[in-house]
Protein backbone atom coordinates (compact mmCIF):
# COMPACT_ATOMS: atom_id res chain seq x y z
CA UNK A 1 0.00 0.00 0.00
CA UNK A 2 2.64 1.98 0.91
CA UNK A 3 3.83 1.88 -3.28
CA UNK A 4 0.75 2.89 -4.11
CA UNK A 5 0.32 6.22 -1.82
CA UNK A 6 4.25 7.34 -3.33
CA UNK A 7 2.68 6.02 -6.97
CA UNK A 8 -0.12 8.65 -6.35
CA UNK A 9 2.25 11.71 -4.86
CA UNK A 10 4.38 11.26 -8.17
CA UNK A 11 0.94 11.48 -10.36
CA UNK A 12 0.05 13.95 -8.60
CA UNK A 13 3.14 16.40 -9.01
CA UNK A 14 3.86 15.18 -12.43
CA UNK A 15 0.24 16.08 -13.11
CA UNK A 16 1.08 19.55 -11.82
CA UNK A 17 3.32 20.32 -14.35
CA UNK A 18 1.04 20.39 -16.95
CA UNK A 19 -1.43 23.36 -15.21
CA UNK A 20 -0.69 26.97 -15.69
CA UNK A 21 1.79 28.42 -14.23
CA UNK A 22 0.40 31.20 -12.07
CA UNK A 23 3.59 33.46 -12.13
CA UNK A 24 2.71 37.37 -12.44
CA UNK A 25 5.96 38.52 -14.71
CA UNK A 26 5.97 41.60 -11.94
CA UNK A 27 7.67 44.71 -13.39
CA UNK A 28 5.61 43.85 -17.04
CA UNK A 29 2.25 43.11 -15.55
CA UNK A 30 0.98 43.99 -12.26
CA UNK A 31 -1.81 42.65 -10.29
CA UNK A 32 -5.17 45.25 -10.08
CA UNK A 33 -4.95 46.67 -6.04
CA UNK A 34 -7.96 46.53 -3.80
CA UNK A 35 -10.29 49.36 -3.51
CA UNK A 36 -8.97 49.73 0.15
CA UNK A 37 -5.15 48.39 -0.22
CA UNK A 38 -3.06 50.61 2.04
CA UNK A 39 0.02 51.70 -0.03
CA UNK A 40 2.23 55.72 -0.53
CA UNK A 41 0.20 58.21 1.22
CA UNK A 42 -1.34 61.08 -0.97
CA UNK A 43 -2.22 64.44 -0.04
CA UNK A 44 -5.92 65.39 -2.01
CA UNK A 45 -6.97 68.57 -3.24
CA UNK A 46 -10.15 69.86 -3.89
CA UNK A 47 -11.66 70.32 -7.46
CA UNK A 48 -10.70 74.28 -7.48
CA UNK A 49 -6.90 73.06 -6.87
CA UNK A 50 -6.80 74.40 -3.31
CA UNK A 51 -4.98 71.81 -0.42
CA UNK A 52 -7.10 69.73 1.57
CA UNK A 53 -4.51 69.50 4.08
CA UNK A 54 -4.98 72.74 6.35
CA UNK A 55 -1.65 71.90 8.57
CA UNK A 56 -3.57 70.23 11.44
CA UNK A 57 -1.00 68.13 12.27
CA UNK A 58 -3.43 65.81 14.07
CA UNK A 59 -2.21 62.51 11.36
CA UNK A 60 0.83 63.13 13.35
CA UNK A 61 -0.49 63.22 16.45
CA UNK A 62 -2.40 59.53 15.67
CA UNK A 63 0.83 58.33 13.70
CA UNK A 64 1.89 55.10 16.14
CA UNK A 65 5.48 55.56 14.62
CA UNK A 66 5.60 58.91 14.66
CA UNK A 67 7.02 59.05 10.67
CA UNK A 68 4.62 62.23 9.82
CA UNK A 69 6.01 65.56 10.41
CA UNK A 70 3.65 68.65 9.92
CA UNK A 71 4.47 72.50 9.82
CA UNK A 72 1.68 74.89 9.25
CA UNK A 73 2.02 78.14 7.97
CA UNK A 74 -0.61 81.14 7.64
CA UNK A 75 -3.30 80.98 4.51
CA UNK A 76 -3.82 84.90 3.55
CA UNK A 77 -6.29 85.82 0.65
CA UNK A 78 -2.84 87.05 -1.61
CA UNK A 79 -0.99 83.45 -0.72
CA UNK A 80 -3.70 80.89 -0.65
CA UNK A 81 -2.65 77.25 -0.50
CA UNK A 82 -5.57 75.55 1.24
CA UNK A 83 -9.62 76.81 2.91
CA UNK A 84 -9.03 77.18 6.22
CA UNK A 85 -6.82 79.52 8.16
CA UNK A 86 -3.56 77.44 7.49
CA UNK A 87 -1.60 75.34 5.60
CA UNK A 88 0.85 72.98 5.79
CA UNK A 89 4.29 74.51 4.66
CA UNK A 90 6.02 71.67 5.16
CA UNK A 91 4.83 67.72 5.34
CA UNK A 92 7.24 64.95 5.20
CA UNK A 93 6.71 61.20 5.71
CA UNK A 94 9.57 59.03 6.47
CA UNK A 95 8.53 55.87 5.11
CA UNK A 96 11.30 54.00 6.76
CA UNK A 97 9.02 54.23 9.70
CA UNK A 98 6.04 54.14 8.39
CA UNK A 99 3.35 51.30 9.01
CA UNK A 100 0.81 51.49 6.42
CA UNK A 101 -1.19 51.72 9.77
CA UNK A 102 -4.13 54.13 7.82
CA UNK A 103 -4.53 56.18 11.45
CA UNK A 104 -3.41 59.33 9.50
CA UNK A 105 -6.31 58.91 7.01
CA UNK A 106 -8.50 57.88 10.28
CA UNK A 107 -7.28 61.30 12.01
CA UNK A 108 -7.55 63.85 8.84
CA UNK A 109 -10.49 66.50 9.55
CA UNK A 110 -10.25 67.12 5.79
CA UNK A 111 -9.68 63.59 4.32
CA UNK A 112 -6.70 65.03 2.85
CA UNK A 113 -4.29 62.15 3.17
CA UNK A 114 -5.66 59.15 1.95
CA UNK A 115 -3.50 56.20 1.77
CA UNK A 116 -3.29 55.39 -2.36
CA UNK A 117 -2.20 51.99 -4.64
CA UNK A 118 1.44 52.81 -5.08
CA UNK A 119 3.76 50.00 -3.05
CA UNK A 120 6.51 50.95 -5.46
CA UNK A 121 8.48 52.34 -2.48
CA UNK A 122 12.33 51.47 -2.88
CA UNK A 123 15.16 53.39 -1.94
CA UNK A 124 19.01 53.46 -2.11
CA UNK A 125 19.46 55.77 0.96
CA UNK A 126 18.11 56.90 4.15
CA UNK A 127 17.53 60.50 3.43
CA UNK A 128 15.66 59.22 0.11
CA UNK A 129 13.05 57.94 2.54
CA UNK A 130 11.70 60.82 3.49
CA UNK A 131 8.97 61.94 1.22
CA UNK A 132 8.26 65.72 1.05
CA UNK A 133 5.08 67.22 0.17
CA UNK A 134 6.23 67.72 -3.33
CA UNK A 135 6.04 64.37 -3.49
CA UNK A 136 3.09 62.96 -1.95
CA UNK A 137 0.55 65.73 -3.17
CA UNK A 138 -1.38 65.35 -6.54
CA UNK A 139 -1.55 67.05 -9.07
CA UNK A 140 -3.76 69.85 -9.91
CA UNK A 141 -7.20 68.15 -11.41
CA UNK A 142 -8.51 69.57 -14.83
CA UNK A 143 -10.16 73.12 -14.14
CA UNK A 144 -8.23 74.10 -11.25
CA UNK A 145 -5.50 76.42 -10.19
CA UNK A 146 -2.18 75.40 -9.02
CA UNK A 147 -1.21 76.59 -5.12
CA UNK A 148 -0.82 79.36 -3.85
CA UNK A 149 -3.79 80.88 -5.53
CA UNK A 150 -4.62 84.40 -4.71
CA UNK A 151 -8.08 84.92 -4.21
CA UNK A 152 -10.62 87.46 -3.63
CA UNK A 153 -10.86 88.78 -0.38
CA UNK A 154 -13.44 87.65 2.11
CA UNK A 155 -14.40 84.42 0.28
CA UNK A 156 -12.63 82.11 2.49
CA UNK A 157 -13.49 82.85 6.11
CA UNK A 158 -13.59 79.62 7.93
CA UNK A 159 -10.77 78.76 10.28
CA UNK A 160 -11.14 75.01 9.26
CA UNK A 161 -13.05 74.02 5.92
CA UNK A 162 -17.04 72.93 6.09
CA UNK A 163 -17.04 69.55 7.44
CA UNK A 164 -18.56 66.48 5.59
CA UNK A 165 -19.36 62.91 6.92
CA UNK A 166 -17.25 60.60 5.74
CA UNK A 167 -17.72 59.07 2.23
CA UNK A 168 -16.57 55.80 0.68
CA UNK B 1 50.67 3.67 -28.02
CA UNK B 2 50.81 6.28 -30.95
CA UNK B 3 50.67 9.93 -30.57
CA UNK B 4 47.35 9.79 -32.59
CA UNK B 5 45.98 7.72 -30.11
CA UNK B 6 47.04 9.57 -27.17
CA UNK B 7 45.74 12.63 -28.68
CA UNK B 8 42.32 10.90 -29.31
CA UNK B 9 42.51 10.13 -25.70
CA UNK B 10 42.93 13.34 -24.71
CA UNK B 11 40.35 14.61 -26.92
CA UNK B 12 37.98 11.79 -25.06
CA UNK B 13 39.17 13.38 -21.59
CA UNK B 14 38.60 16.67 -22.15
CA UNK B 15 35.08 16.11 -23.58
CA UNK B 16 34.13 14.19 -20.24
CA UNK B 17 35.61 16.92 -18.27
CA UNK B 18 33.94 19.69 -20.21
CA UNK B 19 30.44 17.82 -20.91
CA UNK B 20 30.45 16.96 -17.22
CA UNK B 21 30.98 21.02 -16.24
CA UNK B 22 28.70 22.44 -18.68
CA UNK B 23 26.58 19.11 -17.54
CA UNK B 24 26.30 20.61 -13.93
CA UNK B 25 25.48 24.28 -15.03
CA UNK B 26 22.75 22.98 -16.71
CA UNK B 27 21.24 20.57 -15.31
CA UNK B 28 20.84 22.94 -12.45
CA UNK B 29 18.87 24.94 -14.58
CA UNK B 30 17.16 21.35 -16.34
CA UNK B 31 15.82 21.04 -12.75
CA UNK B 32 14.89 24.76 -11.24
CA UNK B 33 12.53 25.05 -14.34
CA UNK B 34 11.08 21.55 -13.68
CA UNK B 35 10.88 22.16 -10.00
CA UNK B 36 9.19 25.75 -11.02
CA UNK B 37 6.84 23.52 -12.98
CA UNK B 38 6.22 21.42 -11.17
CA UNK B 39 5.33 24.20 -8.17
CA UNK B 40 2.91 26.33 -10.90
CA UNK B 41 5.78 28.46 -11.58
CA UNK B 42 7.52 29.64 -14.33
CA UNK B 43 11.26 28.99 -13.33
CA UNK B 44 14.37 31.64 -14.13
CA UNK B 45 13.50 33.56 -17.29
CA UNK B 46 15.63 36.91 -17.35
CA UNK B 47 18.97 35.81 -18.11
CA UNK B 48 19.06 35.48 -21.89
CA UNK B 49 16.25 33.92 -23.47
CA UNK B 50 13.99 31.66 -21.40
CA UNK B 51 17.02 32.46 -18.93
CA UNK B 52 19.19 29.62 -20.50
CA UNK B 53 22.44 32.34 -19.12
CA UNK B 54 21.02 31.72 -15.67
CA UNK B 55 23.63 29.13 -14.78
CA UNK B 56 26.69 31.41 -15.97
CA UNK B 57 24.84 34.39 -14.15
CA UNK B 58 25.38 31.77 -11.12
CA UNK B 59 28.84 31.08 -11.84
CA UNK B 60 30.21 34.79 -12.19
CA UNK B 61 28.42 35.43 -8.91
CA UNK B 62 29.89 32.35 -7.27
CA UNK B 63 33.15 33.15 -8.31
CA UNK B 64 32.98 36.78 -7.39
CA UNK B 65 32.41 35.82 -3.87
CA UNK B 66 33.90 35.61 -0.46
CA UNK B 67 36.16 32.84 -0.21
CA UNK B 68 35.76 32.23 3.99
CA UNK B 69 37.78 29.52 6.14
CA UNK B 70 36.78 29.28 9.60
CA UNK B 71 39.72 30.74 11.99
CA UNK B 72 39.91 27.05 13.90
CA UNK B 73 39.08 25.18 11.17
CA UNK B 74 41.78 22.86 9.91
CA UNK B 75 43.07 24.66 6.62
CA UNK B 76 44.48 21.80 4.38
CA UNK B 77 41.52 19.65 4.96
CA UNK B 78 38.93 22.17 4.56
CA UNK B 79 40.53 23.11 0.98
CA UNK B 80 41.20 19.57 0.00
CA UNK B 81 37.57 18.24 1.01
CA UNK B 82 35.87 19.95 -1.94
CA UNK B 83 38.51 18.09 -4.16
CA UNK B 84 37.97 15.08 -3.00
CA UNK B 85 34.38 15.92 -3.42
CA UNK B 86 34.49 16.59 -7.30
CA UNK B 87 36.98 14.44 -8.84
CA UNK B 88 35.44 11.42 -8.22
CA UNK B 89 32.11 12.61 -9.31
CA UNK B 90 34.09 13.63 -12.49
CA UNK B 91 35.99 10.79 -13.40
CA UNK B 92 33.34 8.38 -12.61
CA UNK B 93 31.94 8.39 -15.90
CA UNK B 94 34.82 7.44 -17.79
CA UNK B 95 33.70 3.88 -18.44
CA UNK B 96 30.77 5.09 -19.29
CA UNK B 97 30.24 3.68 -23.23
CA UNK B 98 28.75 6.16 -25.52
CA UNK B 99 28.07 4.31 -28.63
CA UNK B 100 30.11 1.78 -30.79
CA UNK B 101 32.53 2.80 -33.13
CA UNK B 102 32.92 5.86 -36.07
CA UNK B 103 35.37 6.38 -38.28
CA UNK B 104 36.93 9.36 -37.91
CA UNK B 105 39.88 11.11 -40.31
CA UNK B 106 40.94 7.41 -41.16
CA UNK B 107 40.86 6.02 -37.56
CA UNK B 108 38.50 3.85 -36.28
CA UNK B 109 37.33 5.53 -32.60
CA UNK B 110 35.58 3.53 -30.11
CA UNK B 111 32.82 6.14 -28.44
CA UNK B 112 34.19 5.57 -25.41
CA UNK B 113 36.97 6.49 -23.19
CA UNK B 114 37.64 3.38 -21.34
CA UNK B 115 36.48 -0.33 -21.36
CA UNK B 116 37.57 -1.56 -18.48
CA UNK B 117 36.90 -5.18 -17.23
CA UNK B 118 36.30 -4.49 -14.04
CA UNK B 119 33.98 -1.06 -14.93
CA UNK B 120 31.61 -2.01 -12.67
CA UNK B 121 33.70 -2.43 -9.43
CA UNK B 122 35.70 0.89 -10.92
CA UNK B 123 31.97 2.14 -11.04
CA UNK B 124 31.36 1.19 -7.23
CA UNK B 125 35.06 2.35 -6.21
CA UNK B 126 35.04 6.03 -7.14
CA UNK B 127 31.15 6.39 -6.11
CA UNK B 128 32.13 6.04 -2.94
CA UNK B 129 35.77 7.58 -2.70
CA UNK B 130 33.45 11.21 -2.80
CA UNK B 131 31.78 10.72 0.39
CA UNK B 132 35.36 11.23 2.20
CA UNK B 133 35.06 14.65 0.73
CA UNK B 134 32.08 15.18 2.32
CA UNK B 135 33.26 13.87 6.15
CA UNK B 136 36.44 15.61 6.18
CA UNK B 137 34.86 18.75 5.31
CA UNK B 138 32.58 18.19 7.83
CA UNK B 139 35.12 17.63 10.19
CA UNK B 140 37.90 20.26 9.10
CA UNK B 141 34.81 22.86 9.27
CA UNK B 142 35.40 22.88 13.08
CA UNK B 143 31.40 23.55 13.40
CA UNK B 144 29.29 21.09 15.07
CA UNK B 145 26.06 20.97 12.18
CA UNK B 146 29.07 20.68 9.95
CA UNK B 147 30.64 17.22 11.62
CA UNK B 148 26.93 16.20 12.60
CA UNK B 149 26.13 16.45 8.20
CA UNK B 150 29.62 14.25 7.41
CA UNK B 151 28.58 12.10 10.19
CA UNK B 152 25.31 11.31 8.85
CA UNK B 153 26.85 11.18 5.16
CA UNK B 154 28.93 8.13 6.41
CA UNK B 155 26.03 6.47 8.06
CA UNK B 156 24.12 6.95 4.77
CA UNK B 157 26.32 5.22 2.70
CA UNK B 158 27.56 2.39 4.82
CA UNK B 159 23.33 1.27 4.89
CA UNK B 160 23.42 2.49 0.92
CA UNK B 161 26.34 0.94 -0.38
CA UNK B 162 25.39 -2.65 0.00
CA UNK B 163 22.44 -2.51 -1.96
CA UNK B 164 24.00 -0.51 -4.74
CA UNK B 165 26.47 -2.59 -5.35
CA UNK B 166 24.17 -5.78 -5.14
CA UNK B 167 22.42 -4.16 -7.32
CA UNK B 168 25.69 -3.96 -9.85
CA UNK B 169 26.14 -7.37 -9.15
CA UNK B 170 22.88 -8.83 -10.60
CA UNK B 171 23.13 -7.12 -13.34
CA UNK B 172 26.85 -8.66 -13.85
CA UNK B 173 25.06 -11.90 -13.64
CA UNK B 174 22.89 -11.54 -16.44
CA UNK B 175 25.24 -9.96 -18.57
CA UNK B 176 28.21 -12.30 -17.70
CA UNK B 177 30.89 -10.01 -17.72
CA UNK B 178 31.56 -6.44 -15.59
CA UNK B 179 32.69 -4.47 -18.35
CA UNK B 180 30.09 -1.66 -18.93
CA UNK B 181 30.00 -2.23 -22.73
CA UNK B 182 29.93 -6.00 -22.37
CA UNK B 183 26.61 -4.80 -20.46
CA UNK B 184 25.10 -2.80 -22.98
CA UNK B 185 25.62 -5.05 -25.72
CA UNK B 186 24.29 -8.04 -23.74
CA UNK B 187 20.80 -6.05 -23.68
CA UNK B 188 21.05 -5.52 -27.27
CA UNK B 189 21.83 -9.08 -28.27
CA UNK B 190 18.46 -10.59 -28.94
CA UNK B 191 16.88 -7.52 -30.40
CA UNK B 192 14.11 -5.06 -29.13
CA UNK B 193 12.31 -8.78 -26.82
CA UNK B 194 15.41 -9.31 -25.44
CA UNK B 195 16.01 -6.03 -24.34
CA UNK B 196 12.32 -6.70 -22.89
CA UNK B 197 13.16 -9.43 -21.27
CA UNK B 198 16.43 -8.05 -19.70
CA UNK B 199 14.23 -5.14 -18.14
CA UNK B 200 11.50 -7.24 -16.58
CA UNK B 201 13.43 -9.47 -14.97
CA UNK B 202 15.28 -6.01 -13.40
CA UNK B 203 12.47 -4.25 -12.37
CA UNK B 204 13.75 -4.56 -8.70
CA UNK B 205 17.52 -4.46 -9.62
CA UNK B 206 16.12 -0.88 -11.28
CA UNK B 207 14.59 0.57 -8.34
CA UNK B 208 16.74 -0.75 -6.02
CA UNK B 209 19.17 1.46 -8.19
CA UNK B 210 17.42 4.64 -8.22
CA UNK B 211 17.02 4.18 -4.71
CA UNK B 212 20.76 3.61 -3.45
CA UNK B 213 21.68 6.11 -6.39
CA UNK B 214 19.41 8.54 -4.97
CA UNK B 215 21.21 8.58 -1.20
CA UNK B 216 24.50 7.90 -2.86
CA UNK B 217 23.84 11.46 -4.55
CA UNK B 218 22.70 13.12 -1.27
CA UNK B 219 19.69 13.75 -3.38
CA UNK B 220 16.63 14.65 -1.46
CA UNK B 221 14.44 12.79 -0.06
CA UNK B 222 17.89 11.21 1.38
CA UNK B 223 19.28 14.68 1.87
CA UNK B 224 20.64 14.08 5.44
CA UNK B 225 24.12 15.46 5.23
CA UNK B 226 22.42 18.79 4.25
CA UNK B 227 19.28 18.72 5.97
CA UNK B 228 18.12 22.46 6.33
CA UNK B 229 16.38 22.63 8.80
CA UNK B 230 18.17 20.72 11.23
CA UNK B 231 21.65 21.28 10.00
CA UNK B 232 21.56 24.82 8.20
CA UNK B 233 23.88 23.57 5.23
CA UNK B 234 25.26 20.25 6.63
CA UNK B 235 28.40 19.56 5.64
CA UNK B 236 28.85 22.49 3.92
CA UNK B 237 27.50 25.32 6.30
CA UNK B 238 31.48 26.91 6.53
CA UNK B 239 31.75 26.80 2.38
CA UNK B 240 31.74 29.93 0.47
CA UNK B 241 32.15 30.81 -3.12
CA UNK B 242 33.65 28.66 -5.38
CA UNK B 243 34.51 25.81 -2.64
CA UNK B 244 30.90 25.94 -2.07
CA UNK B 245 30.25 25.67 -6.08
CA UNK B 246 32.49 23.10 -6.33
CA UNK B 247 30.55 20.83 -3.44
CA UNK B 248 27.24 22.16 -5.64
CA UNK B 249 29.06 20.57 -8.97
CA UNK B 250 29.87 17.44 -7.51
CA UNK B 251 26.36 17.15 -6.26
CA UNK B 252 24.97 17.83 -9.76
CA UNK B 253 28.06 15.67 -11.82
CA UNK B 254 26.83 12.68 -9.66
CA UNK B 255 23.39 13.03 -10.69
CA UNK B 256 24.46 13.27 -14.16
CA UNK B 257 26.46 10.24 -13.78
CA UNK B 258 24.01 8.23 -11.48
CA UNK B 259 21.73 8.78 -14.73
CA UNK B 260 23.67 7.80 -17.17
CA UNK B 261 25.02 4.77 -15.11
CA UNK B 262 21.09 3.60 -14.86
CA UNK B 263 20.12 4.09 -18.48
CA UNK B 264 23.54 2.33 -19.37
CA UNK B 265 23.16 -0.77 -16.85
CA UNK B 266 19.11 -1.02 -17.47
CA UNK B 267 18.05 1.13 -20.09
CA UNK B 268 20.01 -0.19 -22.98
CA UNK B 269 22.62 2.56 -22.52
CA UNK B 270 23.32 3.87 -26.29
CA UNK B 271 21.10 1.03 -27.74
CA UNK B 272 17.64 2.25 -30.02
CA UNK B 273 16.84 2.32 -32.94
CA UNK B 274 18.94 2.25 -36.00
CA UNK B 275 22.06 2.29 -34.11
CA UNK B 276 23.51 -0.93 -36.24
CA UNK B 277 23.90 1.73 -39.19
CA UNK B 278 24.79 5.36 -37.69
CA UNK B 279 26.79 4.83 -35.09
CA UNK B 280 26.15 8.55 -34.03
CA UNK B 281 22.98 7.78 -33.08
CA UNK B 282 24.40 6.17 -30.12
CA UNK B 283 25.23 9.19 -28.10
CA UNK B 284 21.72 10.80 -28.79
CA UNK B 285 20.19 7.91 -27.15
CA UNK B 286 22.22 8.50 -24.17
CA UNK B 287 21.84 11.69 -23.99
CA UNK B 288 17.95 11.49 -24.28
CA UNK B 289 17.93 8.45 -21.63
CA UNK B 290 19.57 10.51 -19.40
CA UNK B 291 17.75 13.63 -19.74
CA UNK B 292 14.77 11.02 -19.10
CA UNK B 293 16.67 10.01 -15.32
CA UNK B 294 17.71 13.53 -14.07
CA UNK B 295 13.89 14.45 -14.67
CA UNK B 296 13.13 11.26 -12.52
CA UNK B 297 15.82 12.68 -9.79
CA UNK B 298 14.09 15.56 -10.37
CA UNK B 299 10.70 14.72 -10.07
CA UNK B 300 11.03 12.31 -6.91
CA UNK B 301 12.94 15.52 -5.00
CA UNK B 302 9.79 17.73 -6.11
CA UNK B 303 7.18 14.89 -4.73
CA UNK B 304 8.61 13.06 -1.58
CA UNK B 305 9.70 14.70 2.17
CA UNK B 306 13.03 13.87 3.53
CA UNK B 307 13.31 10.59 5.49
CA UNK B 308 13.95 10.46 8.65
CA UNK B 309 17.36 10.04 10.03
CA UNK B 310 16.24 6.40 11.35
CA UNK B 311 14.07 5.64 9.26
CA UNK B 312 16.48 6.09 6.58
CA UNK B 313 18.78 3.54 7.92
CA UNK B 314 16.21 1.11 9.04
CA UNK B 315 15.31 1.37 5.19
CA UNK B 316 18.58 0.82 4.01
CA UNK B 317 19.27 -2.43 6.10
CA UNK B 318 15.91 -3.84 6.57
CA UNK B 319 14.03 -3.07 3.39
CA UNK B 320 16.26 -2.27 0.84
CA UNK B 321 19.47 -5.14 1.44
CA UNK B 322 16.79 -8.17 2.08
CA UNK B 323 15.38 -7.05 -1.57
CA UNK B 324 18.72 -6.34 -3.35
CA UNK B 325 19.26 -9.89 -2.11
CA UNK B 326 16.15 -11.49 -3.62
CA UNK B 327 16.85 -9.36 -6.73
CA UNK B 328 20.17 -11.45 -6.86
CA UNK B 329 18.60 -14.51 -6.25
CA UNK B 330 16.40 -13.64 -8.90
CA UNK B 331 19.09 -12.75 -11.35
CA UNK B 332 20.96 -15.78 -10.74
CA UNK B 333 17.97 -18.09 -11.29
CA UNK B 334 17.37 -16.57 -14.66
CA UNK B 335 21.24 -16.91 -15.08
CA UNK B 336 20.57 -20.65 -15.18
CA UNK B 337 17.34 -21.07 -17.21
CA UNK B 338 18.76 -19.09 -20.08
CA UNK B 339 22.10 -20.15 -19.57
CA UNK B 340 24.02 -16.89 -19.41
Amino acid sequence: MFIVELGRGLWTTLRMMFEKPVTVQYPEVKRPMHARFKGRHNLHRYENGLEKCIGCALCAAACPSDAIFVEAAENTDEVRYSLGERYASTYEINMLRCIFCGYCEDACPTEAIILGDNYELSFTDRRQAIYTKEMLIMPVPAGGRPTPQKVEPGKFDRSIPAMENPKD
Amino acid sequence: MTAAVLIEYIIKSGIILLGMTVGFAYVTYYERKALARIQSRIGPNRAGPWGILQPIADAVKLIFKEEFVPAKSDKLLFLLAPVITVIPALIITAVVPWGRSVTLFGHQIHLYLANVNVGILYLGAVASISVYGIVLAGWSSNNKYAMMGGLRSTAQMISYELALGLSFVSVTLLAGSMSLVDIVEAQGAHGFLGWIIWNLSQPLGFIIFLIAGMAETNRSPFDMPEAEQELTAGYHTEYSGMKFALFFMAEYIKIIAISMIASTLFLGGYLGPFVDKIPWLGPIYLFIKTLIMIFVFIWVRATFPRFRYDRLMAFGWKVLLPLAFLNMFIAGIITVLVGG
